[in-house]
């Protein structure tokens, strides 16, 4: 089976400096290919990389198969690889059905002039809302209204609608609470279910491992490889991300505690495990 | 409009939860307290009357075609202080190209020289604010000062003084005059005129996918730009219809006087803002309406005019838009916090 995405030993230099080095990475139709790595990894970099903002230094990106050049994000988009940005690019007092279709607005002719048909926009963002759990009451009501969850649904709805083959997910659930992060979890699902191949990047390991069928390991710019997700555990991954050096640091810094304060020292340590492997 | 109620939550919207979600609301409610202040206060002495009434529609009628088109522009998230001085420069233009002593040509074609003009005007403001990524309030406030300057430089080089009248024979022979200074059903033209743009660009912010655009490119140009909306286009589209505005006022003031001023419009870029403000425009862009900014030119005219019939000294006109203009920007604020919150 021929790859939706396919990058072949990309690279990406600033100058001097290495953001991306010799990156293979294979994101299937059907799949969740979660992208893992601790800030400055190069997380941000490879989005942006896949999704037209810039050109790749070296190697190649694939589509289908095909060798592609992205020369804007709308190019990107155009070939249905849709990105979703932490920051959403949903404006809060517009509604969310003019927000749904901002840029490609529904048209319908009146006499000679090309009119936007807000009741097909409004029948449509509502009932593509409602395929993903979220009932509106009215579709003119502001996005402003809805929850940072929900926000992050309609624009994922949004790409889906639009013919997204791939969906970028850039840290969907980084400022989200457990429930709503619950909500757009399952919506990723949905989407996968759906035949879209998705990429969700996060740092989460628990988020990453609840979804995830193929997990992509940055660090420092260069990839740890591929795993499925028979193949490794949230341990494995959790201690690739954070490289192992700093967390051998990390302890030695504790022991340096615990001398002076054994109390405070057990507390931090306890919360350190849950953070890392969850509550068991 | 029929939703299966699968979430207890969801409750039917009430009718006075939908009027919220309306921009034009705060100033529907000034306009009901300003009237009712007045009618009360001056009732006997004139305001209510035919005649003053005709008045205050005059008067709202000069400033609301200029601040239907402010309004678009702030809701695209941008300004247009050069649009006083712009009034000035396109009444003398007129002027000057249709006075027999100098242009002497046909007040259509005066009007269309004007125009193209004023285009050209609103294409610059625009151009340089997006080209320089400056705020369109210091590149405007430079255009107003050299649009203001270059008006009297010019005139007083060409005319010698800073008036220039003696065209009224001329308004009287022409067939084009009377499209501003006629009247129907006992209303003047720029009552029409205001009426016509409001409409025109209500409609065009409501109903087509270009008023979706402005809306976009003032909520946030960037993430506007990278769904595919022209940022660019629609604000210097935008810029441009500020000055043709400006010049459809200054067609209406020079062929109903006579003559023009080179100090006409002056002062009126910030009585536009205000009442588009008024009307429910955000400074900051990306929420507004066009027939608030409407209602916000009633408004001012009202408290203008209606001050005449009152005991009040006309002194304190400023006073009261100041207030007016305080107490609807908090009452906007408030509704509009209220409408983000009854729908949780």
């Amino acid at each position: 089976m021929t790859p939706l995405v396919e990058l072949r030993k990309v690279s990406k230099y600033f100058g001097p400096v290495v953001a991306l080095k010799d990156i293979d990475m294979k994101v299937y139709a059907g799949e969740v290919h979660c992208l893992l790595g601790d800030n400055g990894a190069g997380k941000s970099t490879l989005i942006k990389t896949l999704s037209g903002v810039y050109p790749p230094s070296e190697g190649q990106i694939l589509l289908e198969g095909e060798p592609v050049v992205f020369n804007s994000p709308r190019d990107a988009l155009d070939r249905g690889i849709a990105t979703v940005y932490q920051d959403l690019a949903m404006l809060p007092l517009m509604s969310i059905a003019r927000n749904f279709f901002l840029g490609r607005e529904p048209k319908r002719r009146w006499g000679p002039f090309t009119l936007y048909d807000a009741a097909f926009a409004a029948r449509v963002a509502r009932e593509e809302l409602r395929k993903i759990g979220i009932n509106i009451r009215d579709p003119d009501q502001p996005v402003g209204t809805l929850s940072g969850g929900e926000r992050q649904s309609v624009a994922i709805a949004r790409a889906v609608y639009f013919g997204a083959k791939v969906l970028i997910l850039d840290e969907p659930t980084s400022a989200l609470g457990v429930k709503e992060s619950a909500v757009v979890l399952r919506y990723i699902v949905q989407a996968k279910l759906r035949g879209l191949g998705v990429i969700f990047i996060t740092h989460n390991v628990h988020h990453a491992w609840a979804v995830g069928d193929t997990f992509t390991v940055l660090n420092r710019g260069r990839s740890y490889g591929t795993f499925k997700k028979a193949e490794t555990t949230r341990e494995q991954l959790l201690q690739m991300m954070a490289g192992g050096e700093e967390l051998e640091a990390l302890s030695v810094e504790l022991e340096l505690i615990a001398k002076k304060d054994p109390i405070a020292a057990a507390q931090v340590e306890q919360r350190l495990a849950e953070d890392l492997h969850g509550p068991n | 409009m029929t939703v299966k109620a699968q979430d207890e939550r969801l409750k039917p919207i009430a009718f006075w939860q939908r009027l919220l979600l309306r921009p034009e609301l705060g100033s529907v409610a000034g306009l009901v307290v300003v009237f009712a202040f007045f009618a009360v206060v001056a009732g006997s002495s004139g305001f209510l009357s035919w005649a003053g009434t005709r008045n205050y529609l005059e008067v709202a009628a000069q400033l609301g075609i200029l601040a239907s088109a402010v309004a678009l522009l702030m809701i695209a998230g941008e300004f247009d202080l050069s649009v006083g001085s712009m009034v000035g420069a396109a009444a003398v233009g007129i002027a000057l190209l249709a006075h027999p002593s100098y242009g002497d040509l046909p007040l259509g074609l005066a009007l269309l020289v004007t125009m193209s003009f004023a285009l050209l005007i609103g294409y610059v403001n625009g151009y340089l604010v997006l080209r320089t990524g400056l705020p369109s309030f210091i590149v405007t406030l430079a255009m107003m000062f050299i649009l203001a300057g270059a008006n009297i430089g010019f005139t007083k080089l060409i005319t010698k003084l800073t008036i220039v009248s003696g065209l009224n024979e001329k308004i009287a022979q022409d067939p084009v005059a009377r499209l501003f200074t006629g009247e129907l059903l006992g209303l003047p033209a720029a009552v029409w005129w205001w009426l016509g743009v409001t409409a025109v660009l209500s409609f065009v912010l409501l109903s087509t996918p270009f008023g979706n655009w402005i809306f976009g490119a003032g909520g946030d140009a960037n993430a506007a730009r990278n769904v595919g909306v022209p940022v660019w286009r629609v604000k210097i589209t935008l810029f441009m219809l500020t000055a043709a505005a400006a010049t459809l006022l200054a067609a209406i003031q020079v062929m109903g006087l006579g003559s023009a001023n080179v100090l006409q419009g002056q002062g009126k870029e910030l009585e536009a803002i205000a009442a588009a403000v008024i009307g429910g425009c955000l400074l900051t862009g990306g929420y507004g309406s066009v027939i608030g900014a409407g209602i916000g030119a009633l408004i001012l005219a009202m408290v203008q005019q209606g001050i005449v019939y009152t005991n009040i000294d006309l002194d304190w006109f400023k006073v009261m838009v100041g207030g007016m203009i305080l107490g609807a920007v908090t009452l906007n604020n408030y509704l509009r916090k209220l409408s983000l919150q009854v729908r949780r």
